[in-house]
């Protein structure tokens, strides 16, 4: 087995969980939208809700304001919650009328939103009729990034989930092949895929893919390893088209990598000289790496603000392999069986908490005086204005941070608030 | 059900959260769903406070609906006010709440805190943030001056005698644009003139001050977007009268100054000569020629579109070809403005609309808000910001005012920037064969605004073509490519906004190889006017092809 557990889980520690219901502030599942549509290039997502959904996405995106995005918003109005225009003829009007002028969309996701949830606007059944009209030129599917539903990256959760149905079934004989599941930069897929090959692990895919029409096939020979900790009711959907999870850490951080590939090699029977053989260079590299990175953090106290579930792996690899002292983790939502490799990973005596109440951790931060808080844009610089060093989490979603060759990029993000208030002696 | 790309306006609980958290000692009570607590960050980054918008969100979720949503809130609310102990309380609910119809006002006055609470109707599906900002302040002004109004009717009782005379400033908000330092230039223009400031509201005010209002002689109106209702309310309440004219530019400063000495009963003289004042000058300076005839096109929030034309028409020499505001509030106030100049005036949010605009005037500067300067981006025309919507560059380190006459200086100073210096704009147009003179040179003084990086990211429609080829390596486009682009963009966008325009029609330019090089030595930023002005030549001639003749012919005709 992999050195990651033999090394995590000898004790049989108990990490508290603190279970909290409060005001949260984190974004809601529309955000995903900001990296799905660069993602998957031939798809468009449009939200059906209300001026605060596109307010939302346009402020989250910030100064990205790309030439042409691949995102809308259908902005419920009066006249569709009085009834005097029929909710479903509009949804079909702008529908036509997008799909006219951007001749090159494929898949057009109907992104659900609270207002539409609320007014019970059935979106699949309205994905559907219109899958039918466009069909065979444009796939029409929904899914909900409403913030009632889902929270953050749970958006890219749902949006997966919908697609999965529509992936090709695999030949019943077919080879084992392998799927990394959840939306990764492409220089991250393109150093896997070659480690793979180097390894002969050929049959693999990515999901989702870089076009609509590059669906991978799924079947009871597939196995899967989940690249994001976030992705749940995919991975549920994937099981059910027969679909095996490699059980595994995420691939953040040198060791998290390893045991991730590792996963995939002992699957497919790569052997152990083999495997080491493939990945060693890459992993001595990477350690190099880390060790620029290491006087910045190594005994430096860690807060984490719930955001994108990545923060319990991304705190054991700041633990494990930068030495930082991790006082609270806070996560949106804790996945048990996911996260269960990471959880045997963690160090004991640390404050894991899940769901929030953000008046009430804020006032365990300021007693807690960590070094480096992890937190949101509108808890950022009030936090900094309070004499606290801060690092947005937003950040960590947008950047290529997994694999071994992103290892130190991952910890330089941490590294550079702190390296920053070093110099700013003003 | 409307399409939307992006959106000038947020829903109108932005602009209550405007007026929140421009005060001190106020909070609201928003029940809303989780997503909805973005809205901090345009605080927090936008503006870079330095403290959380004063702003509890109930942050209810799908388990909630239907069971104990208003629970929810009332927690929420008696939480807010024991960890806040604001001196009053705003409630309302977003878009999503308003649907759950919780009632807010009836749930908050049910706790029977010890503080007004104010409760906010603000329709999510009909109105939009500036709205929002100045329901929000009126109710605020109306909630907690009417315990100090006079009986109605009352007649406003004579200043004494040797008492200042004084004036509330009404209207700047948070995420204004420049508010923060249009308060400083007016308030001290204003205390020049031997009047005092009572209240500035709601920037910086608490509940207690704008309790006050009614203590002021009369009211600067600094923003009608967000205090002409609250000035009116007060005008009837208090008898206050309120002023009219917005100080920007050199000519409207010293029309303010002539009100509002007139509204104070003091010489208005001695403050008409600020020796600050450079930008009338520096527009005579013979430097300033080149200036001369320019086509701009403003687009705004009304106040700041009409301001921008007047100045550009009166104190710049330039010329107005188009104007318009996002904001169908302030409809006529740009209707009128677009008699003046001679101009159609345009009335949408519809990003798109703008842009084909735009695209179809090829104006020469565009004086708009953040979203014009990246429709000017992509279509490689020079701008500059006037108006909010904000962006994190609109809060700049240093002081820069609007108003008055710092504001005129550094309005001066800001639309100079992006255009091309007179000389250099000659010289160009004489040695266009000298090597370094391609097109995306650039002018000296801004080498990034020509660089090739902001045309390679324009191309919309091109871009999805073949966005499976597109590298960011792609060479440089050059800037005919560009125009021709623009032109489709337009004419695809016209199709989305549903408004046809008359170059719309079947006609279609067809250049000769000589013509279309010849085209390509006129210097770049007059090009489009150029090839605008042939072709429009040519449709109605019916021309075809155009040569280098049809070209000179155009220019003779048009007269440049
Ligand atoms: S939380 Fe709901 S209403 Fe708010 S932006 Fe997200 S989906 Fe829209």
């Amino acid at each position: 087995m992999s050195a990651v557990l033999e090394s995590g889980c000898a004790d049989t520690k108990v990490i508290p969980i603190l279970k909290e219901r409060g005001q949260r502030e984190v974004f809601c599942g529309l955000t995903g939208i900001i990296w799905l549509h660069r993602k998957i290039q031939d798809a468009f997502f449009l939200v059906v809700g209300s001026r605060t959904c596109a307010h939302l996405i346009q402020s989250a995106a910030g100064v990205m304001i790309f030439a042409e995005p691949r995102f809308a918003t259908a902005i419920i109005d009066e006249r569709d919650l009085a009834g005097l225009a029929d909710a479903n003829d509009e949804l079909d009007h702008v529908v036509r009328r997008l799909l006219e002028r951007r001749p090159d969309i494929k898949l057009l996701f109907l992104v659900g939103s609270c207002p539409s949830e609320v007014i019970k606007l059935d979106l699949s059944r309205a994905a559907q009729r219109l899958s039918s009209q466009f069909n065979p030129g444009v796939r029409v599917l929904n899914y909900s990034g409403s913030g009632i539903e889902t929270t953050f990256t749970q958006g890219e959760d749902a949006c997966l989930a919908s697609l999965v149905p529509t992936l090709p079934a695999a030949q019943v004989e077919a080879a084992p092949s392998l799927m990394i599941v959840g939306t990764l930069a492409d220089v991250v897929e393109d150093q896997w895929t070659r480690l793979f090959t180097e390894m002969g692990i050929h049959n693999v895919s990515y999901f989702p893919p870089r076009r609509s029409t590059e669906l991978p096939s799924i079947g009871a020979n597939t196995r899967y390893l989940l690249a994001q900790p976030f992705l749940a009711d995919t991975a549920r959907v994937l099981e059910e088209r027969g679909a095996q999870r490699l059980p595994a850490p995420f691939p953040l951080g040198v060791e998290g990598t390893t045991a991730w590939l590792k996963a995939a090699a002992d699957m497919f029977g790569v052997s152990a000289e083999k495997f080491d053989a493939v990945t060693m260079p890459k992993r001595e590299r990477a350690m190099r790496a880390l060790q620029h990175q290491r006087p910045q953090l190594e005994g430096k106290r860690i807060f984490f603000f719930p955001d994108s579930q990545l923060e319990i792996p991304i705190a054991r690899f700041l633990s494990r392999e930068l030495g930082m002292q991790l006082t609270e983790v806070g996560t949106p939502f804790l996945h048990k069986q996911h996260l269960a490799e990471e959880m045997a990973m963690m160090p004991a005596g640390i404050q894991i908490s899940e769901g929030q109440h953000v008046e009430n951790q804020i006032d365990r931060c300021r007693a807690v005086k960590p070094d480096l808080v992890v937190c949101g844009l509108g808890l950022a610089n009030p936090l900094e204005a309070e004499g606290m060093t801060t690092k947005w989490a937003i950040e960590l979603v947008f950047t290529p941070i997994q694999g071994y060759d992103q290892a130190a990029d991952l910890a330089e993000l941490f590294a550079r608030p702190l390296n920053r208030r070093m110099r700013l002696v003003a | 059900m409307q399409l939307t790309l992006w959106t000038y306006e947020g829903p109108p609980h932005i602009g209550a959260m405007r007026i929140a958290t421009a005060m001190r000692g106020l909070h609201y009570v928003l029940h809303a769903p989780q997503g909805d607590t973005y809205a901090d960050l345009l605080f927090t980054m936008i503006e870079r406070r330095d403290q959380r918008p004063p702003v509890t969100y109930t942050t209810f979720q799908a388990r909630d609906l239907g069971s104990d949503t208003a629970e929810l809130f009332k927690s929420a609310a008696r939480d807010a006010y024991d960890r806040f102990q604001p001196q009053a309380m705003l409630v309302g609910a977003s878009c999503t709440a308003e649907l759950i119809q919780d009632d807010p006002g009836g749930l908050a006055k049910a706790l029977n805190l010890p503080i007004p609470v104010i409760p906010l109707e603000l329709p999510a599906y009909q109105r939009k943030e500036n709205w929002g900002a100045s329901e929000t302040f009126y109710q605020l002004v109306r909630a907690l001056c009417t315990p100090h109004a006079p009986a109605p009717g009352t007649v406003r009782a004579p200043r004494e005698r040797g008492k200042r005379p004084s004036c509330n400033l009404l209207g700047p908000t948070g995420l204004g644009f420049r508010h923060r330092d249009d308060i400083k230039e007016i308030s001290g223009l204003i205390i020049s003139m031997g009047i005092d400031i009572n209240v500035v509201a709601p920037y910086g005010a608490t509940p207690a001050d704008v309790a006050r209002l009614g203590e002021a002689d009369f009211n600067v109106v600094l923003y009608p977007e967000t205090a002409s209702q609250a000035a009116s309310w007060l005008q009837r309440t208090f008898a206050q009268p309120f002023t009219k004219i917005i100080p920007i530019g050199v000519g409207a400063t010293r029309e303010f100054i002539a009100e509002v000495a007139a509204l104070a009963g003091v010489d208005a003289a001695p403050v008409l000569g600020d020796p600050r004042s450079r930008s009338t000058w520096y527009a005579k300076s013979v430097d300033s020629t080149y200036l001369t005839g320019k086509r701009v096109f403003v687009f705004g929030d009304a106040t700041h579109a009409v301001a921008a034309a007047r100045i550009a028409a009166k104190e710049m020499g330039f010329k107005v070809v188009g104007i318009g505001t996002y904001s169908r509030e302030f409809a006529r106030d740009i209707r009128e403005a677009a008699k003046l100049y001679d101009v159609e005036p345009l009335i949408s949010d519809d990003y798109l609309e703008v842009e084909a605009r735009i695209a179809e005037l090829q104006p020469e500067l565009v004086l708009g808000t953040q979203m014009e300067r990246h429709i000017a981006k992509r279509l490689g025309v020079p701008c500059a910001v006037i108006s909010a919507p904000v962006h994190v560059q609109d809060f700049p380190a240093r002081y820069a005012p609007q108003m008055g006459f710092e504001g005129a200086n550094v309005i001066f100073d800001t639309w100079v920037h992006p255009l091309m210096m007179g000389l250099e704009e000659h010289l160009l147009g004489m040695f266009r064969e000298d090597f370094e003179f391609h097109d995306d040179a650039g002018s000296s003084h801004l080498s990034h605004l020509g660089a090739s990086k902001e045309k390679t990211e324009t191309k919309p429609q091109q871009q999805s073509a073949v966005s499976a080829t597109n590298t960011p390596n792609s060479p440089p486009i050059g800037v005919v490519d560009v125009v021709a682009t623009v032109t489709a963009t337009a004419r695809s966008d016209n199709n989305l906004a549903g408004t046809p325009t008359a170059a719309n029609g079947p006609w279609v330019a067809v250049w000769d190889a000589d013509a279309e090089k010849e085209l390509g030595k006129i210097p770049f930023f007059v090009r489009g006017k150029a090839r605008r002005n042939t072709e429009r030549f040519a449709q109605e001639r019916a021309v075809a092809p155009i040569t280098v003749e049809t070209l000179y012919d155009a220019k003779a005709h048009f007269g440049r």
